[in-house]
């Protein structure tokens, strides 16, 4: 099967929903810039289907803008650019003719600051699927319900639906804003220290359900949190600066091995707290 | 010593509040005693029949109906034009436009066209619309005019009011594969709106007061009847004011106060509406 057989008949650019292929996302020497600085460089690696992926690393080191070449959400800064080779499904994701408004509806984004929009409960799960064209009131009833169920967010949230997402607490608002992810059926959900602005027993609900969600579900998550990684990702990738300040894949591999035996001595020294 | 000087410190920051609540008060007293004197002076000529009828002998008898008419027209129609292009062009101008040289030209020439005095856009009307166009000296002429004064305020104040929008909900919305433009609408818009419509009333109270403009485009002193056609004639209450105080011998001076009292009561009608948006968005 080749490239052009994946692509879907309406010419999205991108191949067909599930597609079976090795290897979900896929970086090969993939450098990002802004203007003249290179952020990241040379990032190769390949993320399986239904796993969770940890990018660690200090601060500044490029997790996040790694993390936004999954779903272009670069494209938002005008001095962006990125070489190498992106793939989603096996489709170089920026290649001419990729429909990048249906990419982000199957790479979905849950950010660092719970962004519930200034609305209610139902219409931030029901917005992206209204947008996408479901206008049908059953239907969108039981995307709403399933999304909060999915997002473990139901049982506390089932009687006041049509109360603003401002409304209810942090960690409760991270939810409604997976949910709202999951509302548009993506494939893909990366998550930008999804738990950063959360307390701890907010952060856990937010991991059990991530390992919920991996049945069905590839997730990335860039995390600060080095036991965060250790407890809920099957992968990790660590980045760290070059001397040239762009952000390098230092070691990537199965968590289990990265945080027990990793090969490189600057990983060791990161996550024993020896700098970060 | 250090006594003395926590008491300085104490005598400058009473000498501050002092200060600023003189500055307050210089503010505040003027527009106070301009709404007394015209109440003082122009009560006495208020009457139903003065808001609902028409002016008879020159103004001197009889009512303003007509110019209250005629400038609720103005005000309407200079904001069906105003709004949508100034919308439309802060929406280009925040969302779309690329930071160069044009666009930083664009919003250079946005705020000259704020300082352009009203009068020359009264000749700008009369030679576009009123000549070019070809729609006389008319309601709908006028409107077009005072509609291209507005515009610098109107684009402004969208301009601003959809920056203003956090870029959490805009990234919110396309990280979920929803377009550009329904991120827009949906999204940035109805964040947006309380300050998009603040700016048009805003413009619009403003579209009420102006005199020199639609003189030139077809404002009359005296109309048989209201406007029945957006190419009509129209009178409004600036205008009358104007007419009023200046030209016509003999008028009672309650009448023009009372002309003028009821131009600021519209006025400040609008302006209280704004409040009441506001703070009706805020609340939500």
């Amino acid at each position: 099967m080749n490239i052009a057989d994946l692509v879907n008949e309406k010419n999205t650019g991108l191949p067909p929903k599930n597609a079976p292929v090795d290897g979900k996302l896929r970086l090969e020497q993939v450098n990002l810039y802004y203007g003249s600085f290179r952020a990241v460089k040379d990032l190769s690696l390949d993320i399986d289907t239904c796993s969770i992926t940890a990018i660690i690393g200090p601060s500044g080191c490029g997790k996040s803008s790694m993390l936004r070449l999954f779903n272009r959400m670069n494209d938002l800064i005008a001095s962006a650019r990125v070489e190498g080779l992106v793939e989603f499904d096996g489709v170089d994701i920026y290649q001419a003719g990729v429909d990048v408004v249906e990419l982000r509806k199957r790479v979905g984004m849950v950010f660092q600051k719970p962004n519930p929009f200034p609305m209610s409960i139902y219409d931030n799960v029901a917005f992206g699927p209204r947008r996408h064209g479901i206008r049908n009131k059953r239907a969108l009833d039981e995307i709403v319900e399933k999304s909060l169920v999915q997002a473990a967010l139901w049982d506390e949230v089932k009687d006041k639906l049509d109360q603003s997402g401002l409304s209810i607490s942090g960690g409760q608002q991270q939810r409604l804003c997976i949910a709202r992810v999951l509302a548009v059926e993506p494939e893909v959900i990366l998550m930008d220290e999804p738990c950063s602005a959360l307390d701890p027993i907010a952060t856990l609900k937010i991991e059990d359900l991530m390992r919920t969600l991996t049945s069905t579900y590839t997730i990335v998550i860039v995390t600060h949190n080095m036991q965060q990684a250790a407890r809920v990702s099957d992968m990790t990738a660590f980045l760290m600066v070059d001397d040239d300040r762009s952000g390098t894949l230092v070691e990537y591999g199965a968590t289990s091995e990265i945080f027990t035996n990793p090969k490189n001595q600057k990983t060791e020294d990161y996550i024993t707290g020896r700098f970060g | 010593m250090s006594g003395s000087n926590i008491k300085s410190r104490y005598m400058t920051q009473k000498a501050a509040i002092a200060l600023l609540a003189t500055a307050v008060l210089l503010v505040v007293v003027p527009i106070i005693l301009i709404i007394i004197y015209m109440i003082a002076n122009g009560y006495s000529s208020l009457s139903w029949d003065f808001l609902t009828q028409a002016p008879a002998q020159a103004g001197k008898t009889g009512g303003i109906l007509p110019a209250i008419i005629g400038t609720i027209y103005l005000m309407l129609g200079t904001i069906i034009f105003a709004l949508p292009v100034g919308v439309t062009a802060g929406i280009y101008l925040s969302e779309y436009a690329r930071n160069n040289w044009v666009t930083r030209l664009v919003n250079m020439a946005i705020l000259n066209l704020a300082g352009v005095p009203s009068i020359v856009f009264g000749l700008f009307g009369l030679g576009v619309f009123v000549m070019t166009f070809n729609l006389g000296m008319s309601l709908i002429a006028a409107s077009l005019t005072l509609a291209s004064q507005a515009l610098a305020m109107t684009i402004t104040t969208s301009r601003e009011a959809i920056t203003a929008v956090p870029k959490e909900y805009r990234e919110g919305s396309l990280a979920i594969g929803v377009s550009r433009w329904q991120t827009i609408r949906y999204v940035v818009l109805p964040q947006a709106s309380p300050g998009i419509l603040t700016g048009a009333i805003l413009a619009m109270s403003r579209a009420a007061g102006e005199t020199a403009p639609i003189i030139v485009v077809g404002a009359a002193f005296l109309v048989g009847g209201l406007p029945g056609s957006p190419f009509d004639r129209f009178m409004a209450l600036p205008y009358h004011l104007y007419t009023v105080s200046a030209h016509i011998p003999g008028m009672p001076a309650d009448i023009k106060w009372g002309v003028a009292l009821v131009l600021i009561a519209m006025v400040l009608f609008f302006n209280i509406l704004v409040t009441m948006v506001r703070f009706e968005s805020r609340k939500r």
